[in-house]
């Protein structure tokens, strides 16, 4: 199989962020924690509690301008 | 459903205030503490000390843990724009859409860029690539805060857009108008410096500790010296900038100032009060009963006047004179009442819907003459959304608690610093009593920082956009108990968060600088 070698640029840094990640200490905890939230926070809360209303609701641009202006004046009365 | 239910307003107003007072709990450390850790690398280039680069490191990951905790709990609130707030997205899209979306891209590739040089790149590029790597972390931080505090200054002052009435979205018309009006560049400023405060605060409220433990006293010196400079600096800037949001408030937004000071009755050469306990007998804004027990005024005559108008002698409307209008505003017009805006607001309304009326029907003159009355009173377009006058009345006691906390504390901070300058030369390391003021000043700095927010937010409702658009009518038609799960869900996820946040702090303060070597 042929290998691949990559531009001398694009090694380094790979390097730079491999040895990086590799010395962390206190960084592996607080990534665990990042990652843990950012998935909590769009596969879980995102995706199953927080739909986007008037995307959700109506198909085009037209008929969420047409539900909102019709949801402003009636919210007068 | 009922539309206006006071339950789904309340609920969502609360979800909205959590989310964003726990994001507000991240974002003063990271803006403040990047600034000084970045000083202390400054220094360890300029000087070569190696005491300075071990300093920095600390703090650097001080900053780590709470970037990578703190990092995205803002994107919450915009999951909460598009649900909880819909009518309010659709009806802002275009002015939060922009900014949002620089702050998104500046966000990404400045931060993500250059953290991972400061954090990774110690041995790896040079001393000068590192230190510019440092401070531009901590510029791309402070840009994302611009941005996101550009959005909030048009909602207190609505400038550079044009409302379409064919989309029912405002639309920008002037993007410098936006981003330089004169609130949001005050906001911005106020709001950074009272973070570089706080981050001050906390690094000596931290290095306090050490001292009184009897550990690193050299580290902890050079760390109290840098943030009670730097303190000091940021408290002079903010007092400053606190003028000016003072300033501001008074010309557009005077509800707010009347609900900060208590003032129910205007006045010329109104005087600045320094301290009062809300009566808590006053239930009518037009009753005869006193608005604060024991009122103490700042013993300069006219001060309130002189810091809202620039003038001694202006005259200072209070919450009764902004309800009934009358008086004259800054601009020499007169004030129209609470009953008259409503009208306006109304007015407003009905060319809006004869406007939609005529397009439908393809009457085009008639169309074109009631979108021109609409922009006649667009300007009171969310009166009419408002049942009586009380409803323009924010919540007092809390807003007028909550400025005095801020100004109290910020004028402790500026002693605390002046002292811990003072003591630096004079066995720091003995003054026990110091030690402890410094550590108790951590939680303190936080809730000056909280208190800010209150002022500012709920010191403008009921508006979501000021004089257009209420919280009643920016609300989404959605079942209350669906906003009251999240708002615990969110609650204990921001908690957890909080607590994982300040045990590994804890955790990695204990180990000390040494660990960094």
């Amino acid at each position: 199989m042929k290998r691949i070698s990559l531009p001398l640029w694009m090694k380094k840094l790979y390097e730079f962020y491999r040895d990086g990640f590799s010395q962390m200490t206190v960084g592996k905890t607080l990534w665990t924690i990042a990652l843990l939230k950012l998935f909590i926070m769009f596969a879980v809360l995102k995706l199953f509690f927080f739909p986007n209303f008037l995307k959700t609701n109506f198909e085009d641009d037209k008929s969420r301008s047409d539900y909102v202006g019709k949801e402003l004046i009636e919210r007068t009365r | 459903m009922d539309l206006l239910n006071v339950n789904l307003v309340d609920w969502s107003r609360a979800q909205f205030a959590m989310t964003a007072m726990y994001h507000w709990l991240f974002v003063p450390l990271t803006l403040g503490l990047g600034v000084i850790m970045a000083v202390m690398e400054t220094l360890y280039v300029k000087t070569g000390k190696e005491a300075w680069k071990q300093a920095a490191k600390f703090w650097m990951t001080v900053f780590g843990i709470n970037f990578a905790i703190g990092v995205a709990t803002g994107i919450i609130l915009e999951f909460e724009f598009g649900t909880n707030w819909s009518n309010y997205s659709w009806f802002v899209g275009d002015i939060f859409g922009a900014p949002l979306a620089i702050e998104g891209i500046l966000a990404f590739f400045m931060e993500a860029t250059f953290i991972s040089i400061m954090f990774f790149g110690w041995k790896k590029v040079s001393k000068g690539m590192h230190l510019a790597s440092t401070w531009l972390t901590v510029i791309g931080a402070t840009l994302s805060a611009l941005w996101i505090l550009v959005a909030n200054a048009w909602m207190q002052y609505p400038a550079g857009t044009l409302f379409n009435p064919d989309s029912v979205r405002n639309e920008m018309i002037d993007f410098w108008s936006i981003l330089l009006s004169p609130v949001a560049v005050n906001k911005f400023f106020h709001t950074v410096t009272s973070a570089w405060v706080l981050g001050s605060v906390f690094v000596i409220g931290v290095s306090a500790w050490y001292l009184l433990k009897k550990r690193v006293q050299d580290f902890a010196r050079r760390s109290i010296l840098v943030a009670s400079v730097f303190g000091l600096i940021a408290s002079f800037l903010l007092l400053s900038t606190g003028h000016g949001s003072a300033f501001h408030v008074a010309q557009r937004q005077p509800m707010k100032l009347a609900a900060m000071e208590g003032l129910y009755e205007g006045k010329k050469q109104a005087d600045l009060l320094a301290f009062g306990i809300v009566n808590p007998a006053k239930k009518h804004y037009a009753d005869s009963i006193a608005p604060l027990l024991m009122p103490v005024a700042v013993p300069i005559p006219g001060f309130l006047s002189l810091l809202a108008h620039e003038d001694a002698d202006a005259f200072v409307p209070g919450v009764k004179d902004i309800i009934d209008g009358g008086y004259y505003l800054p601009d020499g017009n007169k004030a129209l009442s609470f009953d008259e805006k409503k009208s306006r607001g109304l007015e407003a309304m009905k060319a809006l819907e004869a406007y939609r009326g005529a397009r439908e029907a393809g009457d085009q003159p008639a169309a074109e003459m009631h979108k021109a009355q609409l922009y006649e009173s667009y300007a009171y377009f969310g009166y009419g959304y408002l049942e009586g006058p009380e409803s323009l009345i924010p919540n007092v006691p809390l807003v007028f608690y909550s400025f005095r906390i801020m100004v109290v504390l910020g004028l402790f901070f500026i002693a605390l610093f002046i002292v811990m300058l003072f003591f630096y030369r004079r066995k720091l390391e003995a003054q026990t009593w110091l030690h402890w003021l410094g550590i108790l000043s951590i939680p303190l700095a936080y809730l000056a920082s909280q208190a800010g927010w209150i002022v500012a937010e709920v010191g403008r409702q009921p508006w979501a956009i000021q004089d257009v658009l209420p919280v009643q009518a920016a609300v989404s038609d959605i079942p209350v108990a669906s906003v009251k799960l999240t708002f615990f869900l969110f609650l204990s996820l921001f908690t957890v968060l909080l607590v994982a946040e300040v045990m590994i702090m804890v955790r990695q303060i204990k180990k000390g600088p040494e660990a960094e070597n």
